[in-house]
């Protein structure tokens, strides 16, 4: 009961600003809501229900593993968003705030998904539910990254439709009785017609990789992110990524019931590591500081996969590296929307010395910077340590090489773009580089945000880890 | 009922190479909507007693993918003014063989998958996967935003087709909630190509070209 009001609140809320008068009191709906769920979501980790065999949707461990921190990136953005709301008061904020709520909703809805088609229709919802924050700028750069994030994203979804088909015709043809639940899709196991399970999982992985944003299917990724506000991005990063990757992991987890883990973990492996090296390549190579956070969020991306890959132990730390992306680049971008709001331009050629104009979201960057590059003693760089321990306990020493090397060169990358927009002096060329006022409500939602990031690094709460301990039991007890 | 089908199907797949072969917007319109209207009377033939929601499912279909959408797209184009003829980045030709063998692959391709015996003599594999084909050449192949869409759209019938297989045995409510999206992204896809024109004054995607690398 308590898990279907993580679903109804939102929605509930979304609806009610929809229908808000007052455009001045409607953005108090997004951390109201906030408080509530993340309370609940709390609650559901630390007591978690019990889930009822043959459920559409329920709290079960990935779920319990996965969609607090999705619930604490959204409080924090929502705090951030009222005094960001604020400013840009030239906009109207119905659609937006309504919009957000939606978005919060369906996310929980999608990682409690434990049915097959439940999952599609909550991620298509996502997906549509984001298109009115993406240009909310309402500039032509916005629809244009609009236009893109629908066909490709749509693409993509469509295509983890047709996956999804596939995977239900192989249970058909191998005598299941049309039920699309995980756990009876699990069941069947070696029954699933193979070569159906095969495409279906090729399907599904390019469908749901592209809303996680893997390479090759990227592209819409460094176009929205930059063009839309720094709240939508960090929910966009931390939050709708996660419920793609859940996906994927629930999907592999039926691809290696039927026997397949090896051909499913090879292509993960594979394309993380692709997403790993385009992401490097393309951070030594762009001037725009918000396009840096989309491919920095594509590296990530890439590692989540490899973890995924990994057996048991890569996939405790796939769920560890899931909440230290979610915090970190939800920190990264809530301060870097500051200064892009003070320097009025986004390219290291328009923008330096931001030390000086915003000395505190300047401070939050670099130090986000420091987190998200896996230095210590910050959560990412404990998961990625796990992650590349589990890769070298089975046997995949060349992947962990170049698994370094990639967070190499992504680290030479963000180091160059943070510090030509942090360091120099202010540059004044375009004359609208002005003092923000750095108000606590677009200071303290991203100080927190890495504050946890710190906290996960240093003391991981037993509770957590005993959650992912869970969700990887049942994601890799298959035979 | 089965020949019925598959003249049906194969009348869709004759749709797609006329898709890929046309040159003039109004056409590629006329050809998606044709084949919407083909594939929504489908589900009225699979089902052997009448079902109401599969009634609805076949109504929905044809009024959206037959009249709405395409009346959208039509008004998009007089508001907007711009030419009828398309200009492809892989021409005419080459994406008529690309269909052509995709097409071709398909009917061989789908003799080797493992089909349910009442499966085994339809067209219903080969007709799904040559239409994602045909909408994926028309998305990576043309640049009005009006084809892509199109392109987008014959991507979605094909897999409309595939879930034809499946509509006995999952649960109505996942084959109605999935039309309900398709008719809800296809709201947006409205929208946006509404935006697009007001912003660019042109539905030629290679205008959108500020945010590159």
């Amino acid at each position: 009961m308590r898990e279907n009001l993580l679903i109804a609140i939102p929605l509930l809320g979304a609806a009610l600003a929809f229908f808000w008068r007052g455009d001045r009191t409607r953005p108090l709906l997004l951390p109201a809501t906030g408080i509530l769920h993340t309370a609940l979501s709390l609650w559901l980790l630390v007591i978690p229900p019990a889930v009822a065999a043959g459920a559409w949707f329920g709290f079960d461990p990935i779920a319990r593993a996965v969609l607090p921190a999705v619930s604490i990136l959204f409080l924090c953005c929502a705090a951030y968003g009222v005094s960001y709301l604020r400013i840009r008061t030239e906009r109207p904020n119905r659609v937006f705030v309504a919009s957000m709520l939606a978005i919060l909703g369906l996310l929980s809805a999608g990682h409690q998904a434990m049915h097959l088609g439940m999952l599609w229709i909550t991620t298509e919802g996502v997906t549509l539910a984001a298109v009115p924050l993406l240009h909310f700028n309402a500039t032509s750069r916005a629809f244009e990254a609009t236009w893109k994030y629908l066909l490709v994203g749509g693409t993509g979804i469509a295509l983890s439709l047709l996956g999804s088909f596939c995977l239900g015709y192989a249970s058909l043809r191998g005598g299941g009785s049309g039920d699309l639940t995980f756990v009876a899709l699990v069941a069947q196991g070696a029954g699933l017609s193979r070569p159906w399970v095969l495409i279906a999982w090729v399907l599904l992985l390019v469908g749901y990789g592209t809303k996680m944003g893997l390479a090759p299917m990227h592209t819409w990724k460094p176009d929205a992110y930059g063009e839309a506000p720094g709240i939508v991005g960090a929910m966009l990063a931390g939050g709708v990524t996660t419920v793609a990757f859940t996906a994927v992991l629930r999907v592999r987890a039926v691809v290696s019931a039927a026997g397949q883990g090896g051909v499913a973990d090879r292509t993960l492996l594979l394309i993380g590591l692709f997403s790993m090296l385009v992401a490097a390549l393309f951070l030594l190579g762009t001037r725009d500081f918000k396009r840096m956070l989309a491919y920095s969020s594509v590296e990530h991306m890439g590692i989540l996969v490899i973890g995924a890959a990994l057996g048991s132990a890569g996939i405790w730390a796939a769920f560890f590296h899931v909440w230290n992306n979610s915090l970190t680049k939800g920190a990264l971008f809530l301060s870097a929307g500051n200064i892009r709001r003070a320097a009025g331009a986004r390219t290291v050629d328009e923008v330096s010395g931001m030390a000086a104009v915003t000395p505190r979201s300047a401070a939050i960057f670099v130090t986000g910077m420091f987190a998200v590059t896996a230095c210590p003693p910050f959560g990412p760089f404990f998961s990625e340590l796990r992650v590349i321990r589990a890769s070298i306990e089975t046997g995949h020493t060349v992947t962990a090489g170049l698994f370094l090397a990639c967070l190499l060169f992504a680290f030479f990358g963000l180091t160059r773009l943070v510090f030509a927009t942090v360091d120099g002096r202010p540059s004044a060329g375009n004359g609208v580089v002005s003092r923000l006022n750095e108000s606590a409500g677009v200071i303290v939602p991203p100080l927190v945000l890495l504050g946890m990031s710190l906290w996960l690094g240093l003391a991981t709460p037993r509770v957590l880890g005993d959650a992912w301990t869970a969700a990887a039991a049942q994601l890799s007890h298959s035979p | 009922m089965n020949s019925t089908m598959n003249l049906l199907i194969g009348l869709a797949m004759g749709l797609n190479l006329l898709a890929l072969g046309s040159g003039r917007l109004p056409a590629i319109i006329r050809v998606m909507s044709v084949q919407g209207v083909v594939l929504g009377v489908m589900p009225l033939l699979l089902e052997y007693s009448f079902d109401w929601m599969v009634a609805l499912v076949a109504l929905v279909t044809v009024a959206v993918k037959g009249f709405v959408i395409p009346s959208l797209l039509r008004r998009a184009m007089r508001t907007a003014k711009i030419e009828r003829e398309d200009e492809p980045l892989i021409g005419f030709v080459p994406s008529l063989l690309l269909g052509a063998g995709g097409t071709i692959a398909a009917i061989a391709g789908a003799r080797m998958l493992p089909l349910l015996p009442e499966h085994a003599g339809t067209l219903l594999v080969p007709g799904a996967m040559a239409s994602v084909m045909t909408g994926l050449i028309l998305l990576i192949g043309r640049v009005k935003a009006i084809s892509q869409v199109c392109g987008y759209l014959i991507l979605e019938n094909g897999i409309y087709i595939f879930g034809l297989l499946l509509i006995h045995s999952t649960p109505l409510l996942v084959e109605s909630g999935i039309l309900l999206d398709l008719v809800v992204g296809v709201f947006v896809i409205g929208i946006i190509v509404d935006r697009i024109q007001r912003a660019f004054d042109s539905l030629d995607t290679r205008k959108l070209t500020v945010l590159r690398e």
